[in-house]
């Protein structure tokens, strides 16, 4: 998993974590997704960007397993990926947050992340209801890592407030703890600032890069604001109208001029 | 002494509440975990009634069928199952029938409006009750599981001895209560502390979430009908044994409409509490008001209390309060 890089990063990013080869992903006669190929490494923070209607969102559903594809394969970990349901594709280890917020409304924003670690309690049902023996040791186990992340997040003061009652802004962070809990090997974000003032904004960026940085999550997000994803991400594929039109570091992907043809409209050079 | 009397009517009324409960109690499990109104859910007590009663005394299911297709006329298997064996069996085959209606029905409409499911349900409930009676005959049966005896001469001997006053309570509604009271106690603290129950109140809550942190769908909905299908099967026991196993079984689910109303349509704690208001409402309603408005008050008594609650707290005591945001 380890082979050497051959990026011209600035930063260490190990092997190929996900490997996404030709895919074509089409509702009825629509085809959303042309022939696709991409990677994603280790480690580091990938951006998908492209104008709006470009496939973005569905690269992202494909990738969680929520869609699947007509054409192509999907790599992870060095192994082929089947048709998965979106539960079994979590189970593997990849997280993801909503471009709309999906959080369950009714819970408290303790329990909401503490359902990203429902996967990991193993104790047998009626240890659980009891709350004896192993169920008891596992709950406090999980109790720790999800306090960990909330002082993390900086949400110690709403971690008993019901979600829905909570700001917009806030909704987001939650919804990246609850994914931050099942210890995801990629992290896959769903425009994480969009809607949301420059102040918090800023917040976001700071936490996305300290989530990789800290734990070393691979990050992949779909981003709008064309400034913080070159800011974050360590590689960036454009795509337009379900193509692929771009890839690379933010450098090279701004100086790309099919890239800036479809960001500008225009480009007679 | 009239005082007394009041109280003897007071928890007659409530323990006739609880059986309203258990009903209710099917309706809300499934509300809670879909949004769905399950229309079946008294049909589902009536069929676990009467496929008990054909397990317990050994009948062969589908008799007339054979009989019409094979000419083998067979009844019986001339055996008889024990009580206890028997609620496991028939407990087998609500879970039997869950994953039947997740794989046939619900599946097929995932995403659906809840009035499309509703619909579906209502086709449900016609279906099973063709099917009970296809597979155990349309005869009203007799249900005795064997709950023990004399627990309602002790509660009388024993209140004549404290008081002077002998309530008199009726064995089977003393029975439903303490069973009632397990019920409710497993469901809580199913619903509350297990890893399933939160996967449960997940998927109430959103799909789409529930999914991405790896929950299966498929295994909660045949989950919670397999759990509402043993609610119905103790309901199924107590009302069978109180009026026989026949079709108006399947009608004790108008019963808990009003109940679901006053306690809410997600609350357990609601469904208990408002069980056991229009028990005893109903009950002491019919002892003071009655008499001077001719009587039968207990016909539409929860009904109106339903009304007067659906105009003043439409969410019920309860419930969660639907707040749209604009």
């Amino acid at each position: 998993m380890t082979q050497a890089t051959t990026t011209p990063d600035s930063r260490q990013t190990g092997g190929v974590l996900m490997d996404l080869r030709n895919i074509t992903l089409r509702f009825g006669g629509v085809t959303a997704i042309k022939d696709i190929s991409f990677d994603i490494r280790e480690g580091e923070i990938r951006a998908i960007i492209g104008p709006n209607g470009a496939g973005k969102s569905s690269m992202l559903n494909v990738i969680s397993g929520f869609y699947v594809p007509q054409e192509g394969e999907i790599w992870f970990k060095g192994y082929r990926r089947g048709p998965m349901k979106p539960y079994e594709v979590a189970r593997l280890g990849i997280a993801r947050t909503f471009q709309n917020i999906a959080l369950f409304d009714g819970m408290s924003v303790l329990d909401n992340i503490m359902t990203g670690r429902l996967n990991m309690m193993k104790a047998p049902i009626w240890s659980q209801a009891l709350w004896w023996g192993r169920a008891e040791r596992e709950e406090v186990e999980n109790r720790e890592q999800v306090e960990k992340i909330i002082d993390f997040l900086e949400i110690q003061n709403i971690r008993k407030t019901p979600v829905g009652r909570l700001p917009y802004g806030l909704k987001k962070r939650v919804e990246l703890a609850r994914a931050l809990a099942a210890e995801p090997r990629i992290l896959l974000l769903d425009e994480p600032m969009a809607g949301m003032n420059v102040e918090e904004k800023e917040d976001m960026c700071r936490f996305i890069l300290d989530v990789n940085d800290e734990f070393g999550t691979t990050i992949a997000l779909i981003e709008h604001d064309m400034g913080v994803v070159m800011d974050l991400s360590d590689r960036v594929v454009v795509m337009d109208y379900g193509r692929k039109i771009g890839d690379g570091t933010p450098d090279e992907v701004r100086s790309n001029p099919e890239v800036i043809s479809a960001y500008l409209g225009v480009e007679h050079a | 002494m009239e005082f007394l009397y009041a109280s003897e009517i007071l928890l007659n009324g409530l323990m006739a509440g609880v059986m309203y409960a258990l009903v209710a109690l099917g309706f809300v499990l499934i509300y809670k975990a879909s949004g769905v109104f399950n229309y079946a859910q008294g049909v589902m007590a009536l069929f676990a009634a009467m496929t008990l009663v054909g397990i317990m005394e050994g009948r062969v299911p589908f008799a007339h069928l054979i009989g019409a297709a094979f000419g083998v006329h067979v009844s019986s298997f001339g055996w008889t199952v024990p009580g206890l064996l028997a609620i496991l069996l028939t407990a087998l085959i609500m879970v039997g029938l869950a994953i039947a209606i997740e794989k046939l029905v619900l599946k097929h409409l995932v995403g659906q409006e809840p009035i499309i499911l509703f619909m579906a349900t209502i086709g449900l409930a016609w279906f099973l009750e063709g099917l009970g009676d296809v597979m155990w005959g349309a005869d009203v049966k007799v249900l005795d599981v064997g709950l023990p005896q004399g627990i309602s001469e002790t509660v009388e001997t024993l209140t004549n001895d404290w008081l002077g006053y002998g309530f008199f309570i009726d064995r089977l509604d003393i029975w439903a209560t303490v069973i009632a009271a397990a019920l409710v106690a497993a469901l809580v603290g199913f619903s509350q502390y297990t890893k399933q129950g939160r996967a449960m109140r997940a998927v109430a809550d959103d799909h789409q979430a529930a999914l991405s942190v790896g929950i299966s769908l498929q295994f909660i909905w045949i989950m919670v009908w397999s759990i509402a299908g043993f609610v119905a099967l103790v309901a199924g026991i107590m009302w069978g044994t109180k009026s026989g196993v026949q079709f108006s079984l399947s009608l004790i689910a108008l019963k808990a409409l009003p109940v679901l109303m006053l306690g809410g349509f997600t609350s357990i704690p609601g469904a208990i509490v408002g069980g056991l208001i229009i028990g005893m409402g109903e009950k002491l309603f019919e002892y003071f008001v009655g008499p001077m408005v001719g009587g039968a008050t207990e016909n539409w008594f929860a009904y109106v209390l339903a009304l007067i609650f659906l105009v003043f707290r439409p969410q019920g005591l309860f419930g969660e309060r639907i707040i749209e945001r604009v």
